[in-house]
């Protein structure tokens, strides 16, 4: 991992997997700590993301590190026509690691060519966006004790949202079954379906979730979004089907927890908030962690 | 009927014969080999009646060699091609192309919303299935299949 950049989940093994989760408990533990000091992090957000900002920026701060960066291309040269390349390289001189969120498919991967210190990928469009995968895997370790053997339930928005994608991809190294949750036309995609079969790993597809996640560990919540579906009258149709509502948790598992990446609109009830199931605002607190063991990773920081 | 091909495309004395192109394939090869780049004598035969293809193309190149790896690069498009090398009008070697692993450049991204298709990127794949063939951006890693596959150029 050390000097190394983070674009892809699929960049990490099973054992990096676990060190950085190691290593999470470890902040939370002492979150503020003067093991960045010196050092320089440039967050570059071509695209604006103030939640995952916030998190890296704080998560930097903490250990005493100092921020340099933009948080909207329009006030940025890629306003005047420069390419990412040449920001890249430039911002290389002046940082000793690159945290970036870009609207662009693959920019991370190129940007990672381009510079000179490492990348940390915070999303590129529809793509990746691993450190989100990374707060959840912690989030699912410190609330069932392990990675292993889970069932793991993903509602919603199974076929463009990349942060299940990522999920699905780095807990088939951990023996899971998983339940796909979604309406037809945004169900998951086969080349994810053939992976966990190359695998031999258990999964069960359904159309709505009301009787059914009782043997539940995770229920990952997504959102439908009205813009995904080529039919409105489908969209009307189906969009109060994937809702969580507090009853439903009633005959759930103990252990139960609900994760979802944020921000909310709809797809869970706010009574569901007060429930000890609900588990999305301390995954948010999670990922200040998870950043925080990623990034003294890459920068060779942990003895 | 060999003296009657003979005919179509005569022979040549060193160089390079690459036979059983799919016609409709026969202009992307030569994008792909770059051969609008070159200035050795190049003969060319296309809509030739095949046993194995519909119609095929022939092209035999005077004073040309390939290396294996630019040879491989036309496997994309035309996977069956048979590759006669020839010293003094004999055949003194025989090729096949295999589809590489790492595929640069001449492939475009299936991916609108993909780096090289927005800023001046080269693209890059890693080879997935060879039967069909199906390739992975190494960028967006989306993947593109023979039916969305484009050729961009020999670069
Ligand atoms: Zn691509």
């Amino acid at each position: 991992m050390v000097g190394k950049s983070l674009v892809s989940i699929d960049d990490y093994s099973k054992e990096d997997y676990l060190k950085i989760l190691e290593l999470s408990a470890k902040y939370e533990k002492n979150p503020k700590q003067n093991i960045l000091q010196g050092y320089v992090i440039a967050t570059l957000f071509f695209e604006p993301s103030t939640r995952t900002r916030l998190s890296f920026e704080s998560a930097v701060n903490q250990l005493g590190g100092r921020i340099i960066g933009f948080s909207d291309s329009g006030t940025t040269s890629a306003s005047k026509g420069e390419t990412l390349s040449d920001a890249i390289r430039i911002v290389s001189n002046y940082s000793d690691l690159i945290v970036m969120r870009h609207p662009v498919e693959g920019s991370a991967r190129w940007a990672s060519e381009m510079a000179t210190v490492p990348i940390i990928n915070a999303g590129d469009g529809a793509n990746q966006h691993p450190t989100q995968t990374l707060l959840d895997m912690y989030s699912i370790k410190k609330t069932q004790g392990t990675l292993e053997g889970l069932e793991i339930f993903m509602v919603g928005d199974l076929k463009y949202g990349r942060t299940v994608h990522s999920l699905l991809m780095a807990m088939s190294k951990f023996k899971t079954t998983f339940h796909f949750i979604s309406p037809d036309e945004l169900k998951m995609p086969d080349e994810y379906k053939q992976h966990l079969d190359a695998l031999g790993l258990k999964y069960h597809e359904h159309k709505d979730f009301t009787d059914i996640i009782a043997e539940a560990d995770i229920l990952y919540m997504t959102r439908v979004q009205k813009e995904r579906f080529s039919d409105p009258i489908e969209y009307e149709r189906v969009k109060n089907v994937y809702i969580l509502k507090n009853e439903m948790l009633e005959n759930t598992k103990k252990n139960l927890k609900v994760l979802h990446p944020l921000p909310r609109v709809n797809e869970i009830t706010v009574d569901v908030d007060e429930n000890k199931k609900a588990y999305y605002f301390t995954q948010a607190r999670n990922g200040v962690y998870a950043r925080q063991a990623i990034i003294t990773s890459i920068l060779g920081l942990n003895k | 009927m060999k003296d009657r091909k003979q005919l179509v495309v005569s022979a040549i004395k060193d160089g390079t014969v690459i036979d059983h192109i799919p016609a409709k394939e026969l202009f992307r090869v030569i994008d792909i080999l770059g051969l609008d780049h070159i200035e050795n004598q190049i003969t060319f035969g296309t809509n030739l009646d095949s046993e194995k293809l519909e119609k095929k193309g022939i092209m035999k190149l005077s004073g040309v060699f390939f290396k294996q790896e630019d040879l491989d690069r036309i496997a994309l498009v035309a996977p069956d091609v048979k590759v006669n090398i020839i010293r003094d009008y004999e055949v003194v070697e025989k090729k096949v192309v295999e589809i590489p692993e790492r595929i640069e450049r001449i492939v475009k991204c299936v991916n609108p919303m993909c780096i090289t298709n927005q800023e001046e990127v080269r693209t890059k794949f890693d080879l997935v299935t060879r039967h069909p063939v199906s390739i992975k951006c190494y960028y967006c890693e989306k993947i593109t299949d023979a039916n969305s596959m484009e050729i961009i150029s020999s670069g």
